[in-house]
């Protein structure tokens, strides 16, 4: 077996030296090694959105990466853009228009709707549900999801 | 000073309220079963068979074993011992027959069954060892095909579960006769394949081994209690040694109804290693248990030349396992919708080597009221009506098929109010909307109908040295919203802010509650909480009244108000006695009383109770691609009294998504030849992502219901999924002239 590689991750502002197998993705090294639980997995796969996270300013599935790939990044995750009673205009947003409901893919549409908004890139809804549509939502809640974004989008909770 | 002037609180109970748990799921704090770390964890990979039918012969381990970390691989020949009876493996939600048990023996019975566990310190080493295990088999004949053994249908074995999912009524009136006179006739049939639940948490139990076999599980499940029963039952232990804790759940949908097998696997190793162990599923395994059934419907429907709905016929064949009779109510529905008088109904199950199907999301009404609304549809359109006008022409006023009334009724409210909403008076006949670029444009409507389900179910209330009010149950939540309206009924009953109400929940050491899940949740435990909280007022005044100085003097608990934590003296509003007060008075101890509430059974067979929606929706449909785009839709809902006005609304927005899956997205492909199920991850099988989903709108419609429960709730639930999905169906014909047979509609279909 490959011995542990020594990396540095950068989390929620605070650094953090890891000894990690080379196959450990980033979405375990998140969950098992930080015990950052806010970071969900859903498929494993890249499929599903639920471990969103924003690396390097980008938003990225965790699974698909290895840890030992963003040695020396800089990543938020869910526990890094808020906390309770000291929230992120997103993740009130949140709450206001009750955008979750089992709450399981509810971190990754958060990390990756504010992500969204600094990339720029969306306007309108449309744009905003297609840019959106990496994240899934089994309960349903994706029109509320949608609206949350928007307000935040066009400073309603700026 | 009358009541009425006294100061009220404005009620919790139909105002919107934000979820008690919301902070903890926007933050990431919310903590799901796989996320409990105990120390020294071992983390459990799963390896499941790669032949449909047989018996395992050998099962080659030594090179899983050799990877390092590996500490124990698990398997019918090294576990701890298990129950030898059928009765021991059964849970609350199971069907007729002889429940699978994992790792019981070499038999194999389903494809991917599960037949070994992978324990080792990390969840990579256990992973990579999992794939290192060679089995070997001796493979059996096998049969998965739903349509080449419609010959071999047959009649389910009634269960105690035909108490919630009643089997078809005899047929009445003549159908032949009928349908054979009808002027306008509709033949077809309806298919749609399995589906699986797919909640974005997979399966996931972390049992904490606690010594002298006992065991604390954090498991996924939609019921504490049900999973405290089957594990202890299948594992020969004391229930009181099962301790089942599920706050956090993410997503059910029925998955969670009946306890899978890595709760067991997780149990059984964590009893044999004496060890904290975790087994998680991957997405794949999640395609390894009870799924939504495949069914074959056909339906004869026949009507007068003025529009009456005169011959129903309704046949299912869905399959279910060698092992359960899974059923569902699939063919009841019309018969209560209409009231049509020559019925004929028929539901078949065809055993098949496939593991036994599960609830999922509106089990039954969602399969069967699509076959009928579509018929409807096709039958209005053979008599020139309008799809409404056709409905409101078979309006039932009363339940023809039992001749029973309803306990409550407004499905033509809702059928007004989103017709209204949605402009319905501009639908045009089939196939002349004008088109929008290269887009047909359809409407589309149907009608929705659910049980309302009542069980008993135990609460405690708990008014606490603080003078504010706890209250407990073991019930959980999938996010459903339960937690929070369970508190909403309790201090409107106390009459206390919602800020000074507590929920404990979710733990099996409560009081026991049935599983989440049929649409019965609110008014099931709902009302046990109520009865809880009313017999802690009662207590509260009972004291209230033996108060130095007698304070009340002869009032009774009519006379009095339960207001902002105090009792207020109708008579004389400067009489308030703290609840703090009667707390000192009782020598500091808290007040505690548990409540079962047992619904009349009596009461409620005298009435048909059901919710009742309307959705009426408009499809683009790309006229060369066949691409179908739902641009938007309304949906109206009866169903008694709403608690919690935002989550019930989401309640109905997920439905009204799941509607859509059905109509346009999801099924899971069985290869025939090797009796495996084909797409099972997210990018092979779809459900609809954020683009996929046009405006939706939501409406409640007013109606009041004494004889449900006493809350006079139905449940929310199924209802918005159920009339979503026809109306679809119905909307893609009035675009482009094609009958949607077969669900999900796709380009090809066109």
């Amino acid at each position: 077996m490959s011995s542990p590689h020594q990396i540095q991750l950068t989390v929620n502002g605070k650094t953090q030296q890891l000894s990690v197998r080379p196959w450990v993705s980033l979405l375990d090294a998140l969950r098992h090694h930080l015990h950052l639980h806010g970071t969900k997995k859903g498929c494993d796969h890249g499929q599903c959105g639920a471990c969103t996270v924003i690396c390097d300013g980008e938003r990225v599935l965790s699974c698909l990466n290895l840890a030992v790939m963003k040695d020396g990044s800089e990543i938020t995750t869910i526990e890094g853009l808020g906390q309770p009673g000291n929230l992120h205009p997103l993740q009130e947003a949140f709450l206001e228009h009750d955008a979750y409901q089992c709450g399981y893919c509810t971190p990754g549409q958060i990390c990756s709707g504010v992500a969204l908004i600094e990339e720029g890139h969306a306007t309108t809804r449309e744009e905003v549900k297609e840019l959106m549509s990496g994240n899934l939502c089994r309960c349903g809640a994706n029109t509320n999801i949608i609206d949350a974004i928007m307000a935040v989008k066009d400073g309603a909770h700026e | 000073m009358s009541q009425s002037t006294l100061p009220q609180p404005k009620p919790e109970i139909g105002r919107p309220r934000r979820r008690i748990v919301g902070e903890q799921k926007v933050t990431g704090t919310a903590t799901y079963a796989a996320e409990y770390a105990p120390e020294n964890l071992l983390h459990g990979y799963v390896v499941n068979a790669k032949i449909t039918k047989g018996r395992i012969t050998g099962i080659e381990e030594r090179a899983a074993r050799e990877v390092e970390g590996v500490v124990e691989i698990m398997h019918h020949l090294r576990r701890p011992k298990m129950g030898y009876f059928d009765m021991q493996y059964s849970d609350i939600d199971a069907p007729p027959g002889s429940p699978f048990r994992v790792f019981y023996d070499a038999n194999v019975q389903f494809n991917e069954q599960p037949i070994a566990l992978v324990l080792a310190d990390t969840f990579e080493a256990a992973r990579y060892a999992a794939s290192l295990i060679e089995v070997s088999y001796e493979e059996d004949p096998f049969d998965v095909d739903l349509h080449k053994n419609l010959d071999k249908a047959r009649k389910p074995k009634e269960g105690i579960d035909s108490i919630l999912k009643p089997m078809p009524p005899d047929d009445y009136g003549d159908f032949d006769r009928a349908f054979g006179e009808a002027a306008a006739t509709y033949e077809g049939e309806v298919y749609h394949r399995s589906q699986h639940h797919n909640p974005l948490e997979m399966h996931a139990t972390t049992t904490v081994y606690e010594g002298k076999g006992k065991v604390t599980v954090y498991d996924k499940t939609q019921g504490t209690t049900n999973s405290q029963m089957y594990v202890s039952s299948a594992l020969g232990l004391k229930m009181s040694d099962v301790r089942v804790i599920a706050p956090f759940v993410g997503g059910g949908f029925g998955s969670g109804l009946r306890p899978q097998y890595q709760v067991l696997l997780s149990v059984m190793a964590a009893l044999y290693l004496k060890r904290n162990v975790r087994v998680q599923l991957d997405r794949e395994q999640m395609y390894t248990f009870g799924h939504r059934p495949e069914t074959l419907q056909r339906v004869r429907f026949g009507a007068s030349a003025d529009g009456k709905l005169t011959a129903v016929s309704h046949e299912a064949y869905a399959e279910t396992s060698r092992f359960e009779d899974y059923h569902e109510t699939v063919v009841n529905h019309a018969g209560v919708l209409y009231p049509v008088e020559n019925v004929h109904l028929d539901y078949q199950l065809v055993p098949l080597d496939r593991f036994t199907p599960l609830d999922m999301r509106a089990p039954g009404g969602l399969t069967g009221v699509l076959a009928v609304e579509t018929a409807m549809d096709q039958l209005a359109d053979r008599l020139q009506m309008d799809p409404l006008e056709f409905r409101l022409k078979n309006y039932a006023e009363r339940d023809q098929s039992t001749g029973k009334p309803f306990s409550s009724k407004e499905l033509r409210a809702c059928y007004s109010q989103a017709a209204e909403r949605f402009g319905w008076d501009q639908r045009k006949p089939t196939g002349q909307h004008p088109r929008r670029g290269n887009r047909l444009v359809g409407h589309g409507m149907a009608s929705g109908i659910w049980d309302a389900i009542m069980l008993p179910a135990k609460a405690t209330a708990r008014l606490t040295t603080e003078g504010k009010l706890l209250i407990q149950c073991a019930l959980n939540d999938c996010g459903q919203g339960a937690y929070t309206v369970m508190s909403q009924i309790a201090a409107d009953e106390l009459g206390l802010p919602f800020e000074d109400v507590t929920f404990e929940y979710a733990d099996s050491k409560l009081d026991a509650s049935p599983v989440q899940g049929g649409s019965f949740t609110t008014g099931v435990v709902g009302s046990a909480v109520k009865a809880a909280c009313f017999a802690l007022k009662d207590k509260i005044f009972h004291l209230a009244q033996i108060l130095d100085g007698f304070p009340l003097g002869d009032a009774l608990l009519p006379d009095v108000t339960f207001t902002g934590g105090e009792i207020v003296l109708h008579a004389d509003p400067s009489v308030r006695i703290p609840f703090t007060e009667i707390i000192a008075f009782n020598k500091g101890k808290a007040l505690e009383v548990s409540k079962t509430n047992i619904p009349n059974p009596i009461k409620l067979k005298r009435y048909t109770r059901n919710s009742h929606a309307a959705s009426f929706v408009e499809v683009e449909v790309d006229a060369q691609l066949g691409v179908v785009y739902l641009t938007r839709a309304v949906t109206a809902v009866a169903a008694g009294r709403i608690m919690n006005t935002q989550t019930a609304r989401s309640q109905i927005l997920g439905g009204m998504v799941w509607g859509i899956s059905m109509a346009l997205r999801e099924e899971t492909l069985l290869d025939h030849n090797m009796g495996k199920f084909m797409n099972t991850n997210l990018a092979e099988y779809h459900v609809p992502v954020h683009a996929d989903i046009g405006e939706l709108d939501v409406i409640f419609v007013e109606e009041k219901d004494d004889i449900v429960n006493e809350l006079g709730v139905k449940g929310l639930g199924e209802i918005g999924t159920i009339s979503m999905a026809p109306a679809i169906a119905n909307a893609i014909f009035n675009a482009t002239g094609k009958v949607v047979t077969q669900f999900p509609f796709k380009l090809g279909d066109l």
